[in-house]
């Protein structure tokens, strides 16, 4: 880091929905705007893949209005460290050698990390094959070929529909979505959309595309096996379980924020989600955030609250005013979508003695579920101590145990103990992650 | 970039079309696994979104790439942990 960093008077931290929004907003301003994502190309999840096949109306807008706008874009680069207010360290993904380590300065910071899926152990979920819903997805928007392919999308939440279209367009055989709310609670959330004449269109269209695919209401996979890789899926509904075969299980239970990066900053969170003003201001000055790390609430939400998060960060709140009206009746929507999609007990009980909890690790369920706490687990069993630092045995075990997973250390990521040397980090812990330590 | 991009997975060539991700790539070639994990069993991706680390593997001679998040290149080198880890 011998160059002096570079500044920016707004620093954008992902360039799904929320952080493109909030990106143009800001750099209307005439601002010095940077948008910073892991990801080689701006999109997100949700708009993956949109730079270059767009298909939705509404990402073509948005990422025209980027094009035009001034914005620098970083690509491929993620945050590992937060030294002290205004100044972060970052990292290129794919250059963990120490070689592309620096520091970035900023003015105003806008965290737009949005969220990933929630996924339960159950016996057999760490075969290859055995995926997320929306990882299946963005596998297929980054090349996997899946035509012909026997697929079963299971878990929770809108995006399995979502999921299960698009795997179909791209010639996929979906034999079944489980989707495991009961009916009930799905048709008073249908019956809820009719003031949102957008979202009901859109799932009609859904529903249409998917009038062949069996849907079963409080149905969830128990079971996968297979040599070597997916080849039988053991499903419930009720009393009653069956197996299916299949090439792939598109499995995600909802959605989890990823707030590790605002913990370490500080910055207040409740219920798991970082905490807001009307301007998207988090409790830490110059911070703001947007999208699904405030609340999971769809790209709609996400749009509006990055538009709100780039004026406020550009001091031109006043042209948010028309924006505040919808973002109520969004905010409604995310309790709405809380509610029916509300994880139901049973799945508590998916994961048995030898169940892996921690695939970094292998930690299996027996080993950790008579511990106390997170930590406790932690330093007994290594559970959530390999490179994925509990992103997702963290989550898992949330729901199962009660754990929450305590406070963020950097690296926010995994980084090879050079970049850590390089990055001079006073507050280096004994449990980083090293390269070595990965195996 | 060309339309098609050749890569080689475990030291075969692949022609994918391009914006595939090394990820894609190595299952486009046949790999029976990413990696092997801690206690040896094998592994595929999970998330495909740069969280979870499944999809670890040597790009260029870089260890423990995500894969997911890196988009072939045309001469692209990638190993799977079966390969480099035995």
């Amino acid at each position: 880091m011998a160059s002096r960093p570079a500044h920016f008077d707004v620093l954008i931290i992902g360039a799904g929905p929320a952080g493109i929004a909030a990106a143009c907003c800001a750099s209307e301003s005439g601002a010095r705007v940077g948008l910073l994502d892991n990801n080689p190309q701006i999109g997100g999840q949700i708009w993956r893949g949109e730079s270059q096949h767009p298909s939705h109306i509404e990402a073509r807008e948005w990422l025209q209005k980027f094009a035009s706008a001034k914005i620098e874009f970083l690509a491929s680069t993620e945050v590992i460290d937060h030294l002290e207010p205004g100044r972060l360290v970052v990292q290129s993904v794919g250059m963990q050698s120490g070689d592309d380590v620096r520091e970035l300065t900023y003015r105003n910071l806008i965290l737009c990390t949005g969220a990933r899926e929630l996924f339960l152990p159950f016996p057999g979920w760490t075969l290859p094959n055995v995926m997320g819903a929306g990882g299946l997805q963005a596998l297929v928007k980054s090349g996997l070929p899946i035509a012909d392919k026997k697929v079963i999308v299971a878990g929770t939440g809108p995006l399995l529909l979502a999921v299960a279209a698009h795997l179909r367009e791209h010639g996929a055989e979906v034999r079944l979505i489980a989707e495991q709310a009961p009916r009930h609670r799905l048709a008073r959330f249908a019956l809820s959309l009719a003031f949102e004449r957008a979202k009901l269109a859109q799932a009609f269209a859904i529903r249409r595309q998917l009038s062949s695919v069996p849907y079963k209401t409080s149905c969830w996979p128990i079971r996968a096996t297979g040599e070597g890789k997916l080849e039988t899926v053991f499903l419930r509904t009720g009393a009653h379980t069956w197996q299916e075969s299949c090439d792939y299980l598109a499995c995600g239970f909802h959605l989890v924020p990823n707030t590790e990066l605002a913990a370490l900053i500080g910055c207040e969170l409740r219920g798991g989600f970082v905490q807001v003003d009307d301007s998207q201001r988090t409790s830490i000055a110059g911070v703001f955030a947007a999208g699904e790390l405030t609340g999971i609430g769809g790209v709609e939400a996400s749009i509006g609250e990055g538009q709100i998060a780039g004026y406020a960060a550009t001091d031109r709140s006043g042209s948010t005013a028309s924006l505040l009206p919808q973002k109520q009746r969004l905010d409604h929507f995310a309790s709405l979508l809380k509610r029916t999609f509300a994880l139901r007990d049973e799945l508590r009980s998916l994961p048995d003695s030898e169940t892996l909890v921690c695939r970094c690790e292998d930690v299996k369920f027996a080993r950790i579920r008579n511990h106390s706490s997170w930590r406790d687990s932690k330093l007994h069993t290594r559970c959530g101590m390999g490179p994925c630092q509990g992103r997702i045995c963290g989550a898992a075990t949330e729901f199962l145990l009660g754990w929450r997973a305590d406070s963020v250390r950097p690296p926010v990521f995994a980084a090879p103990v050079q970049v850590l040397a390089i990055a001079g980090s006073s507050q280096s812990q004994p449990d980083l992650v090293s390269h070595e330590e990965f195996r | 970039m060309p339309d098609t991009i050749t890569v080689n997975v475990n030291g075969t060539a692949v022609s994918v079309p391009s914006g595939t991700t090394a990820l894609a790539a190595i299952l486009i070639a046949g790999a029976p696994s990413v990696r092997r994990s801690v206690g040896g069993s094998p592994r595929g991706p999970l998330c495909a979104m740069g969280v979870c680390f499944e999809c670890r593997a040597t790009v260029n001679h870089r260890r423990h790439s995500r894969t997911c998040q890196i988009l072939c290149t045309p001469e692209m080198d990638i190993r799977t942990g079966e390969q480099v880890d035995g």
